[in-house]
This record gives structure tokens, C-alpha cells and sequence, in this order.
């Protein structure tokens, strides 16, 4: 169950050789990431504050260069063009909403920048929106919501660009333990029904078990790979899952891992 | 906060309403109030050192001679409040035009931004004025001069407000518009004009107030030597004359087109505002 060298068989959707990142400031955020990511995947990165996991996510996205090593993509596209084939979905750490528009209208951006009127696009937010408990509140402005659900509207805008890989940074974070666990059991299913690879950031041990199927477990900063967990329970997942000695067995192997990298 | 203590205080918020509603009352009818008090006192006091000094009209007027004053001579008076007005509001406009395409057009480039913003800085903090007898020498057409110098002083403060404004987009808001592949004028139509509203509107507001200066100042300057048709050529005018009643009067008007200029912008900055901005919302 340990270092199975996972994903080996699942094609790569992209992959991280050797990646490092320096900032201008002199920060070695990471240094020498190797991560292969499987088509249709539910990777978790976990790791202790600060070790580079969002700066892993803004490398993957293409919102920052690595300054050593590569990230390979494994499609055809290039330049411009590939970015918007990929379809990259990103909910960033922060809500990051624009407060002058409605959560309907934030929600709409990639779609509206994408060429989608209000009407053809009405459909696939609204059905984001309920899937995050907030259809009642397309009218709001992000200044009237509560700081979980301001996230959970940015869980939606991200969910309803349909995007071929998902990245998350920590995104239920702020939310209370029923409303988690529901929007984990909501994005587990979306995640079959759709076909989508995540990948997807967390502090939470218990939470990466829950939903993964592969952990990569990060060491402080400058951040690597130090362990790279296999979840083998098949999906879909439930509560019982949750509270079954075998969740509890891979918890406490991760979190072993987790306690080993920090040491490191 | 303890669960018993944030129960307590949801009890004492539910019967607050009333409560809240009833201070906030009170303290819009001080806000009000006071201060029309204030100036109530102010012009009885002013009217009691003319009687008890028996100060003559051509030195200081009493209040309501002021008052009839505006009425008496509506008809000099209307038409130079209206001409000020209108040079006012037309230098506002072209100063927002062109203050606003002037920070578009900034911020497009790095290489622009840098070569000509310090430039816009150092005009901004130049007094202005100081160059309106140039003005006055270089332009012919009176009314050309006094709109120049009232949109020279209303401009700057719009296209460096604006330019702060269209820079000031939350960075992972740009992120976000760069990962889902949005053209530059997506980005500036849907995020940095939107951004950059409260400070365009209050950089409007300053303008407004300056627009006003600008045309009263560039008159007095250009009144010496052309004709004014303005406030400001019937205040100069009324003071060779001793006419001191209508100074006065044509100083009021003046004033009040500040204020009402004032009241109408912070109106519409609510408004545009309203829903989102913290300067606008209230708790
Ligand atoms: N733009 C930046 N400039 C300089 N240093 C940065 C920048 N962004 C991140 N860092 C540094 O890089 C390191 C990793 O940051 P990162 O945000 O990736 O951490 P993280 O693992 O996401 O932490 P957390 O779990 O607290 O969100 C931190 O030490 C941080 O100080
Ligand atoms: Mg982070």
C-alpha cells in the first residue's frame, strides 16, 4: 500500500520532473518536486504550512514558471492556445470573488469570458450553485455572505467551466464539519461522473484519506515529494468508509508520513 | 466568544431593531441639525455686529439684503450663475473623458505607464493656477481660456485617481482572469474599470470642487483684460463699484454651486457604489 509507485499504468496528464522554485526574494518555496499526475486521478498534497503546496498548484496552472526543472504536459497543444484546451479549473485559497458583481455573475466569469451570453450559460451555474448550497443566493454580493460560503461560490465558479483537471488549494478549509463532509461527498461524485483529474491541497490527514486516491505527502520548506501514499479503497466512498478501521489504518500510516517529512 | 455569551448577545440583537433604529434616527437628525443650527447663529450674529455697529451697506451687508440681492438682480446674476455653471460642468466632462482614456491608455504599457505617470504626478503637484495668465496670453477666444483652465485643474486629479484605481485589481483576481484565458479588453472591461471605480469616482469628486476654482480663478485672471460674463467678472465688477450687496450675493451662488456640485457627485458615487464598495455600505 506504500510507495506502490501508483498511477504507473494510468496515462500522465502532466508531470513534474525535478521542479524547483526560488523566488525573487530569495524564498526556496520548493526544490526538486517529482510528481507524475494520472488522467482522471484524485491526487491530495498534503503538507505542513508553508512547504509550497499553493506554489505547486500555481506551477501546475501555469501562473508561474518553475526556475529549475520541468512541468510536461501530455497533449498536444502549446502556447495560448493549450492553455485554453486543458481547461484548468483553480479555486485559489482565498475566495477571490469580485465584490462589485453577484455570486450569479462571479460565478459566470470563466464562462463569460469564454464567449457564454448570461442565458446559455444560466443552466450550468445554477446547477454549480446548488451543488454548493447557494442557489438561493445568485442575487447576493460576495460582501453579504459568510466567509465559507463566499468559498463555497468559488468552488462553484471553478465547477461549472466543466474543467479537465481541478485544482484546489485548501478549499473547504473554512467550512464546518457537516457542510465538509457534504461537499466531499458532492465533488467525489462529480469527480466520477465526470471524468475530471484533481488535484487537490489539504492540512487535514483524515480528509486526504477520504477522498483520494493517491496522497502525496510534502516535506517542509523547500518542499518535495517525501511519501506518495496509495488509498486502495475503491470508490465510491461512504460514510461508512469514514469510520471503518481501515480508513483509520491509512490515516494513521499517512500521518506517520506527514510527522516523518516535517522531521526531515 | 463563549456559546452561552454569542446566544446572549443574538437575544439582545434580536430586540435591538428598535433600539439601533431609533439611535440611527437620532443621530441623522443631529447630523442635520446641528449645523444648520450653527449657521443659523453664525448669520444672526453677523447681522447683530452690522445693526449694533451700524456698519453701512457698501461695507457689510445685513443677511436677508444679501437674500433680496439675488432675487433684485436675478436678472445680471442668473445668467453669469448659469455661464459659470455650464463652463464648470462641460470642463468636468471633458476632463473626465479625458482623464479617464488618458489612465487606459497608461496602464496598457508598462513602458508607457513608466515614461509619462511621473510626469502626470509632477503636473498634478504644480499649482496649476499659476499658469492661467499663460493661458490667458497664448488663447484668444475668452471662453476657450476660462474652459481650459477650469479642465486643466479638473483633469489630473481624475487621470491619477483612475490610474491608481485601473492598478489596483486584487492579484489573484488577475491570476484568475490570465488561467481562464481573457482577452485585454475582457480584463479591462470586466476587472480593472470595475476596480478602478471608487477611486475614479472619488478623483470626480475633487474634480468637481476644482472644475469650479478653475473657472472662477481663470475669470479673475482673464477678466482684467477680456470681458467676463461669469461669477466671477460680476464679483470683480461689483467691487469696483462698491456694489457690495451683490458681491456678496454673487459669492453665495458660488458657494452654493460648490455644495450642490458636491451633494450630486457623493450622490451618484453612493449609487454607482452602493451595493459593493466599503465607503459606501453601512453596518
Ligand atoms: N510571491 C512570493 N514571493 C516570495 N515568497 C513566496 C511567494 N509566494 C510564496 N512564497 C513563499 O513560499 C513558501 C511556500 O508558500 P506556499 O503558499 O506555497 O505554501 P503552502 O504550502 O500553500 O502553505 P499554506 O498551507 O500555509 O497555504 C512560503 O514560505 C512563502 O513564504
Ligand atoms: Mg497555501
Amino acid at each position: 500500500m506504500l510507495n506502490a509507485s501508483p498511477a504507473e499504468s494510468a496515462e500522465a496528464i502532466v508531470s513534474l520532473d525535478g521542479v524547483g522554485k526560488t523566488f525573487d526574494n530569495g524564498t526556496r518555496a520548493l526544490a526538486g518536486v517529482d510528481l507524475r499526475i494520472g488522467r482522471g486521478e484524485f491526487l491530495s498534497l498534503l503538507g505542513p504550512s508553508g512547504c509550497g503546496k499553493s506554489t505547486i498548484l500555481r506551477l501546475i496552472a501555469g501562473l508561474d514558471e518553475p526556475t529549475e526543472g520541468t512541468i510536461t504536459w501530455h497533449d498536444r497543444a502549446t502556447g495560448r492556445a493549450a492553455q485554453r484546451e486543458r481547461n484548468v479549473g483553480f479555486v485559489f485559497q482565498e475566495p477571490t470573488l469580485m465584490p462589485w458583481a453577484t455570486v450569479f455573475d462571479n460565478a459566470w466569469l470563466p464562462l463569460r469570458l469564454k464567449g457564454m451570453t448570461r442565458s446559455s450559460a444560466e443552466a450550468q451555474i445554477m446547477t454549480a450553485l446548488e451543488s454548493v448550497g447557494l442557489a438561493d443566493f445568485r442575487n447576493a454580493y460576495p460582501r453579504e455572505l459568510s466567509g465559507g460560503m463566499k468559498m463555497r461560490v468559488s468552488i462553484a465558479r471553478a465547477l461549472a467551466t466543466d474543467p479537465s483537471i481541478l485544482l484546489m488549494d485548501e478549499p473547504f478549509a473554512a467550512l464546518d464539519e457537516i457542510t465538509r463532509f457534504r461537499l466531499n461527498d458532492d465533488l467525489l461524485r462529480l469527480w466520477a461522473d465526470k471524468g475530471w483529474t484533481v488535484v487537490f491541497v489539504t492540512h487535514s490527514v483524515f480528509e486526504s484519506v477520504y477522498l483520494s486516491a493517491r496522497i502525496a505527502v510534502m516535506t517542509n520548506r523547500p518542499g518535495r515529494i517525501a511519501a506518495d501514499i496509495v488509498v486502495d479503497e475503491p470508490f465510491p466512498r461512504t460514510e461508512a468508509f469514514r469510520t471503518s478501521p481501515k480508513n483509520g489504518e491509512i490515516a494513521r500510516i499517512t500521518s506517520e508520513a506527514l510527522h516523518r517529512a516535517m522531521g526531515e | 466568544m463563549s456559546l452561552a455569551a454569542r446566544r446572549e448577545s443574538d437575544e439582545a440583537a434580536a430586540t435591538a431593531p428598535s433600539l439601533s433604529e431609533r439611535r440611527r434616527r437620532t443621530d441623522k437628525m443631529l447630523r442635520i441639525g446641528l449645523p444648520l443650527v450653527v449657521l443659523a447663529a453664525f448669520v444672526a450674529l453677523w447681522d447683530a455686529i452690522v445693526v449694533i455697529n451700524a456698519i453701512p451697506t457698501y461695507i457689510l451687508p445685513r443677511p436677508w439684503l444679501v437674500l433680496a440681492t439675488i432675487v433684485n438682480d436675478w436678472a445680471i446674476l442668473g445668467p453669469s450663475l448659469f455661464n459659470t455653471l455650464a463652463i464648470t460642468l462641460l470642463a468636468l466632462a471633458l476632463a473626465t473623458v479625458g482623464g479617464v482614456l488618458l489612465a487606459i491608455a497608461l496602464t496598457q504599457s508598462r513602458v508607457v505607464e513608466y515614461s509619462f505617470f511621473p510626469i502626470a504626478v509632477v503636473l498634478q503637484v504644480t499649482p496649476i493656477v499659476a499658469i492661467f495668465p499663460l493661458i490667458n496670453i497664448y488663447v484668444e477666444n475668452d471662453l476657450a481660456k476660462i474652459l481650459l483652465c477650469a479642465w486643466i485643474v479638473a483633469f489630473f486629479p481624475i487621470l491619477s485617481n483612475t490610474t491608481l484605481g485601473l492598478n489596483s485589481a486584487d492579484h489573484n483576481l488577475r491570476d484568475l482572469y490570465r488561467l481562464y484565458g481573457a482577452s485585454r479588453w475582457q480584463t479591462l472591461r470586466y476587472l480593472r474599470l470595475p476596480a478602478a471605480m471608487p477611486y475614479f469616482l472619488g478623483g470626480l469628486r475633487i474634480a468637481g470642487g476644482l472644475a469650479l476654482i478653475g473657472a472662477v480663478v481663470a475669470e479673475f485672471v482673464a477678466g482684467a483684460s477680456g470681458f467676463g460674463t461669469g461669477l466671477a467678472s460680476r464679483i470683480i465688477e461689483s467691487g469696483y463699484r462698491l456694489n457690495i450687496p451683490r458681491l456678496f450675493a454673487a459669492l453665495l451662488l458660488i458657494s452654493a454651486s460648490g455644495i450642490v456640485i458636491y451633494v450630486l457627485l457623493s450622490l451618484l458615487s453612493n449609487r454607482i457604489l452602493g451595493k459593493w464598495h466599503e465607503s459606501a455600505t453601512r453596518r
